[in-house]
């Protein structure tokens, strides 16, 4: 079916992999270097969407259905606002990361500042994804066979 | 400041300025020739040039830590990247029509085995089959 583009298709194989290592460092080394959840999620859903205008959008919705992406943006919101309600019942105010280690209040930051960009990655990595499926599932104007 | 760190300095200065020299021209040579071949030609070729002459000078500036490994996966992300990037807008102006100003007529890459590159090719066969048959 596909026989064009072989170029890309290897180059994409070759760097999807690298993108998503290096979201989750991005991500996860955010307190110490410049990153952070924002980046992270944009360069999450840049591998996904590499792959999805090499591949066609058919087969990366195989790896990632709409439904999913859809409950990975309410997914990281409530990660965010779970980790300030876990908080709450631990007796301290909202988002006040103190609360996950009483002894050590910086080692309890440490945690949820971990924890809240997590939250803020999924979800800007659902609506990356997202917006990127809402625009390509529309018909497209030159068939792909035209290549 | 010893023998071993002028040299140091010296090594990685030839460096970082001969890759400066070739951004500019590739900059030069972006906005002075004269179609998109020779434009792509200078923007990709001068591109990869300067680029690992800028990153080999920063390796040396940054002896062996951790930053010279950065820079080298840096490196060969972009000795990936580039070409296929120019490939691909190759690929692009080709398909959609733009030709070289020596030769207007080129009709493109030369077609491989029956069905690999065109979909007329496959329609040929396809006829030719109806008609054997």
């Amino acid at each position: 079916m596909m026989h064009h583009h072989l170029i890309l298709r290897v180059v994409t194989k070759l760097l999807v992999g690298t993108i998503i290592l290096f979201a989750l460092y991005v991500q996860f080394h955010g307190d110490f270097s410049p990153g952070g959840g924002f980046q992270a999620g944009v360069i999450m859903a840049v591998a996904f969407i590499l792959y999805g205008i090499v591949f066609r959008l058919e087969k990366v919705q195989r790896v990632l259905p709409p439904w999913v992406v859809h409950k990975l943006m309410a997914l990281g919101v409530l990660i965010y606002a779970g980790t300030g309600i876990l908080s709450f019942f631990l007796g301290y105010n909202y988002l006040d990361y103190g609360a996950f280690s009483p002894d050590h209040p910086s080692h309890g930051q440490h945690w949820g500042i971990l924890a809240v960009e997590f939250g803020v990655g999924v979800t800007v990595t659902g609506v990356m994804i997202s917006i990127y499926y809402a625009f390509a599932a529309r018909t497209p104007l030159i068939d792909d066979e035209a290549w | 400041m010893g023998a071993w760190d002028l040299f140091v300095e010296i090594v990685s200065w030839a460096l970082i300025l001969s890759g400066s020299f070739f951004t500019l021209a590739g900059a030069l040579g972006i906005y002075r020739f004269p179609d998109f071949w020779a434009r792509l030609h200078a923007a990709s070729v001068l591109d990869s040039a300067g680029m690992i002459l800028l990153l080999a000078g920063m390796c040396v500036q940054s002896g062996f830590t951790l930053v010279t490994v950065k820079l080298i996966i840096i490196g060969i992300f972009l000795f990936i990247t580039g070409p296929t990037a120019t490939h691909s807008v190759a690929n692009a102006a080709l398909t959609s029509g733009a030709r070289p100003t020596e030769a207007p007529g080129l009709v493109g890459a030369i077609p491989g085995p029956p069905g690999t590159l065109d979909p007329e090719a496959d329609d040929e066969d396809t006829a030719r089959e109806a008609q054997t048959s």
